[in-house]
């Protein structure tokens, strides 16, 4: 973005997207990063080193994890459904998946645990395991890839995909070697954007997932109760290595996604 | 194309066993192809002789590219029957009937590298590695795009996308090759230019090959023989010369070139012959506009019942007419060297 491209807003536009910017996403994470350092380097160390903060950290990016690759087959799957397949009722699924966005994470929570708590009528009792966890970060997780790889499918030109039946390639081949690869950027996107959400998330899991130190208690929920004990260093370091983690794997994300798309976006 | 590029090119297919020939006619009887109430494909009878180039031409809508599809495999017929060779293919998938396909539009695979896109259908074919690369520069090179191997498509101009296109239908060994209005995306001059090298490229491989356009002119030029379509059925079919000279009704007539109407006929433009004397048969008729196309005149009348024609007659043929606006001149249909003696007005 720059004053030199074509239908730029100019420096007074950069001016107010960067004070904008730094107002409202700079200010706080400066903010809590030293505030994590206010017992210096050893106190950030410490913190984050406690093993309850550590088995908390590991809880959240291990679900996250899952949940991330469940949402990338799952997400593309119904992502190809919703645009390949003809079926009735198809624009009321499309606007289903939205919803556990939309919903207030309490509320999903509070849903899960009447399903999978105590009085599950299904006679399933996941209170407090991690496969709640799982569940509870697949559901709002949903819409991500899901709404990532929908455009990049409408735009895939069936052309291509005769193209290469015809030249042998079973559909299977046809996937993978042809069409994943389109998609690949925006799977990934979309996958970073889940996986982010998934280890900050905190409502949907706080009901179903029990918070039992070192067993379900998520990074979020570690956060809370350090802050009501008073410990902010710890709420505060344990913020800024989840923020670190979110940054490293979005980045990561981007230059693979990056490197792929480059080869797209050259088409004249 | 220039006759060093043509000689080239019969080198580079003759040295190079890129190109298998072989060759395979293609039958088709009786199909018929329906899109819920819209009937595609009325009836179709079609037998393509192995290692001709045959031009499906029809306008929009008339079945040409569903009826390519349906040999191609692309499309599943409601009724009837496709033979590739000596097989019945009419229910075999497109991926085992050694085809090769080139699309209007290049379907080209964006992620892939030009060696790699050329390279997909051997590679699938689990080709030794050493073999794929010699096979996909040989045709690099027959297509005229050695040196680009390690390029993506979208580095290439239309023009080099179906070359490319060309190359990567080619390296499959095609029993036939299929193209969908391989040439309808290019400007003018690169379309000219590759229809040329097509059809010097089929005349040295002797791969039957099937080519659908909407452009009478590109048929008549490329083809050996011409399937004229019109709504979901063949309407004639023979020769360019045969299509062009003995319509078999209006529409052929109309699709093939221009078409004036005298005394309720369709005749061509350029069998008018204008006259200042009145020759039995002849129309009478006003001279509205003389319009100079470089060697040819087209001159535009209209006759008593104030309908329009245009006549289309040789710079010479207007200079000795001295044709001028509003000028009456009579109109037949005709030879003008095998014009017969005048009679009395």
């Amino acid at each position: 973005m720059g004053r030199t491209a074509a239908g730029g807003i100019g420096p007074i536009g950069l001016g107010v997207a960067v004070l904008w910017l730094s107002v409202i996403v700079l200010l706080p994470l400066a903010a809590i990063t030293v505030r994590s350092f206010d017992d210096g380097l050893g106190g950030f160390i410490d913190a984050i080193d406690a093993p309850a903060a550590r088995a908390a950290l590991t809880v959240t990016v291990g679900v996250s994890l899952i949940v991330t690759l469940i949402n990338v087959v799952m997400g593309t799957l119904i992502a190809w459904v919703l645009v390949r397949d003809d079926f009735r009722g198809k624009g009321f699924v499309n606007a289903l998946i939205d919803l556990p966005f939309a919903l207030p994470t309490i509320v999903a929570s509070i849903v899960l645990l009447s399903l999978y708590g105590p009085q599950s009528p299904f006679n399933i009792e996941l209170n407090a395991t991690r496969p709640a966890l799982v569940i509870a970060l697949l559901f709002v997780t949903l819409p991500f890839v899901v709404r990532a790889v929908q455009p990049v499918l409408i735009e895939l030109d069936k052309e291509v995909e005769e193209a290469a039946a015809s030249l042998g390639a079973s559909n299977l081949t046809t996937f993978r070697r042809i069409i994943l690869p389109t998609l690949a950027p925006a799977i990934l996107s979309g996958a970073g954007l889940a996986f982010t959400r998934a280890i900050g998330e905190y409502g949907s899991v706080v009901l179903i997932g029990g918070g039992i130190p070192r067993e379900t208690e998520v990074a979020s929920q570690y956060i809370q109760k350090q802050i009501e004990i008073d410990r902010f260093v710890n709420a505060a370091a344990v913020s800024v290595t989840l923020l670190l983690i979110a940054f490293v794997v979005l980045l990561v994300l981007r230059l693979i996604g990056g490197r792929a798309a480059r080869r797209e976006e050259r088409a004249g | 194309m220039t006759d060093a590029v043509a000689e080239d090119l019969h080198r580079l297919v003759t040295e190079s066993d890129a190109i298998a020939a072989q060759s395979h006619a293609i039958v088709v009887e009786h199909l018929e192809k329906h899109y819920g109430d819209y009937h595609a494909l009325r009836d179709i009878n079609l037998n393509i002789p192995s290692g001709s180039l045959t031009a499906l031409l029809g306008p929009s809508g008339s079945g040409k590219s569903t009826l390519l599809r349906a040999i191609a495999g692309l499309e599943v017929p409601d009724g009837g029957t496709v033979r590739i060779g000596d097989e019945d293919v009419t229910y075999v998938p497109p991926q085992k009937r050694e085809i090769g396909f080139v699309f209007q539009h290049y379907a080209a695979f964006k992620h892939l590298t030009v060696r790699d896109n050329v390279g997909f259908g051997p590679s699938i074919r689990k080709q030794p590695k050493a073999e794929i690369a010699k096979r996909v520069d040989e045709l690099l090179e027959i297509v005229g795009l050695d040196g680009y191997q390690d390029r993506y498509p979208s580095q290439l101009s239309g023009g080099q996308r179906q070359r490319m296109a060309l190359a990567r239908a080619l390296a499959v060994h095609p029993k036939v090759l299929l193209l969908d209005e391989p040439f309808g995306a290019l400007d003018a001059k690169v379309r000219e230019d590759l229809r040329g090298w097509l059809r010097q490229l089929q005349s040295e491989t002797g791969v039957t090959t099937v080519l659908v356009t909407h452009d009478q002119e590109e048929a008549l030029d490329v083809a050996d023989h011409i399937a004229v379509l019109n709504e979901g059925a063949i309407e004639q079919w023979g020769s360019p010369r045969e299509v062009y000279e003995t319509p078999a009704n209006d529409f052929v007539m109309s699709f093939l070139g221009p078409t004036a109407v005298l005394r309720g006929a369709l005749v061509r433009p350029h069998d008018l012959v204008l006259s200042h004397e009145h020759i039995d048969g002849a129309v009478s008729t006003v001279v509205e506009r003389v319009v100079h196309l470089g060697f040819e005149v087209r001159v535009e009348l209209r006759d008593e019942q104030g309908e329009q024609l245009s006549a289309q007659t040789t710079r010479g043929e207007a200079a000795r007419l001295d044709l001028a606006v509003g000028q009456r001149i009579f109109v037949r249909p005709g030879q003008p060297d095998a014009a017969p003696a005048p009679t009395t007005a």
